[in-house]
């Protein structure tokens, strides 16, 4: 049986993992309150503008924008957005176990550090690598959504995707794969499926309806679009966010309760040998008062 | 059916419900909507925005952003909404002045999307000093 003193340490060393643990998830949920919160609020932008964008692309050829333009051949680019930190339960696996199995052949840019470093062992093409602080500024998403722009335009890569945790509920997330450029009716769809959003992308008097536009179609398009896209990038860098500082929230309180089970177990386990202990000493003390008499 | 108005910004959705009629600052000049309008997509400048709504009328300050006008719903996107009491003079102010000094420094370079957004920038800020200060 393990002497007193060695289980009196184990138990130290648990109690203070079970206090970090601890701490961590009180963080992970004060900053998953705001990152959810600040996901949610987006999610009805995002529907609004979905809507308005798919009742305006089916008024338009595909051709009629560089950004809506369909190309064959090419290659495929994703923007990888994972975690900067560990600490989160499966999240980043699941989400490169996605990329592996669903994109083999693509090159990446990365937000967020896990998965830059395992996707690089994996042998993908980094092109380049962005750092987003948290909470997450709008004005962090712009200049990512505008390289993605630019590199489709350029023309080497023809389709571009976005890889994410989509955050269903504190206790689920999901990790999606959603086509971003270019723009087509079945991206928007998709993207609106995402949001989690109600189907009402066709709407009364809404698809179908041949538009008027102020100042012109294509003055319209050139704001819309882009919009659209660094609206995307921004919307889905809130959604893994949360994700995020959920995962992580629940990962902790796992952690903390399994810290805190273990504690109990050693416990006892302690008191049952220090009985032991009280015991074999009363014995031998009566036994030698025996042999006195 | 009355004109349903739909206010949404990246933050939250600012309104949603029947109205009478919007005014909209749209990129060919302040434009009214009253319930039947044909369909239209327009882009909004940043300005002030009213809208009627039991006999009453309600004034915002948005910024720059989308509208999409069809016969029953006006579904307005901007990135700024913000009515009368919900505006810090100050801070418009401030902020107006920021990027004020940032465009004096950059005008040379040729980065026009920061250029654009600068602008916008100072075109909410007078937006919302201009119904700021009318109000009073």
């Amino acid at each position: 049986m393990a002497n007193l003193r060695d289980i009196r340490r184990r138990i130290k060393s648990v109690k203070n993992t079970a206090q970090i643990t601890r701490a961590m998830q009180l963080v992970a949920a004060a900053k998953m309150k705001k990152a959810q919160d600040q996901a949610l609020a987006g999610r009805d932008y995002a529907e609004l503008l979905n809507k308005v964008l798919s009742n305006l692309e089916s008024n338009f050829e595909d051709d009629v924008h560089p950004l809506l333009r369909t190309r064959e051949g090419g290659k495929e680019l994703i923007l990888v957005i994972s975690t900067d930190k560990g600490l989160c339960g499966a999240l980043n696996t699941n989400l490169g176990r996605k990329i592996l199995s669903e994109k083999p052949e693509a090159d990446i840019v990365t937000v967020g550090r896990k998965l830059r470093v395992q996707l690089g062992k994996a042998k993908y093409h980094l092109v380049a690598d962005h750092e987003v602080r948290d909470p997450v500024p709008f004005s962090q998403a712009r200049p990512i959504a505008k390289q993605l722009t630019n590199l489709f335009l350029e023309g080497e890569y023809s389709r571009i995707s976005i890889a994410f945790t989509r955050f269903i509920s504190t206790l689920t997330q999901e990790p999606v794969i959603v086509p971003l450029l270019p723009i087509s009716h079945e991206s928007i769809g998709k993207v609106n499926e995402v949001e989690g959003g109600d189907d009402e992308i066709v709407e009364g008097a809404g698809a179908g309806a041949d538009y008027l536009f102020e100042p012109s179609p294509m003055g319209v398009l050139d704001a819309l679009l882009p919009l659209y896209i660094n609206f995307q990038v921004y919307q889905m860098l809130l959604e893994s966010r949360a994700s995020e500082h959920s995962a992580r929230m629940v990962a902790m309180k796992a952690a903390t309760d399994n810290a805190n089970k273990f504690i109990k177990e050693l416990t006892l386990e302690y008191n049952k040998v220090r009985q032991a202990a009280i015991t074999s000493e009363l014995l031998e003390i009566t036994t030698a008062m025996k042999a006195m008499e | 059916m009355s004109l349903h108005l739909e206010i949404v910004t990246p933050e939250r959705t600012v309104f949603s419900g029947p109205v009478g009629n919007v005014y909209m600052p749209g990129s060919n000049g302040e434009m009214g909507v009253l319930e039947g309008h044909a369909a239209l997509i327009t882009a909004l400048e940043p300005g002030e925005l009213r809208y009627e709504q039991g006999g009453q009328i309600h004034t915002l300050a948005v910024g720059s952003g989308f509208a999409e006008i069809t016969q029953q719903r006006v579904n307005l996107l901007t990135d700024m909404a913000l009515g009368e009491d919900e505006i810090d003079e100050a801070q418009a102010e401030e902020a107006m002045k920021r990027a004020q000094e940032k465009l004096a420094k950059i005008s040379h370079s040729d980065d026009a999307e920061d250029l654009s957004h600068l602008r916008a920038t100072i075109a909410k800020s007078m937006a919302q000093l201009n119904l700021k200060r009318r109000m009073h």
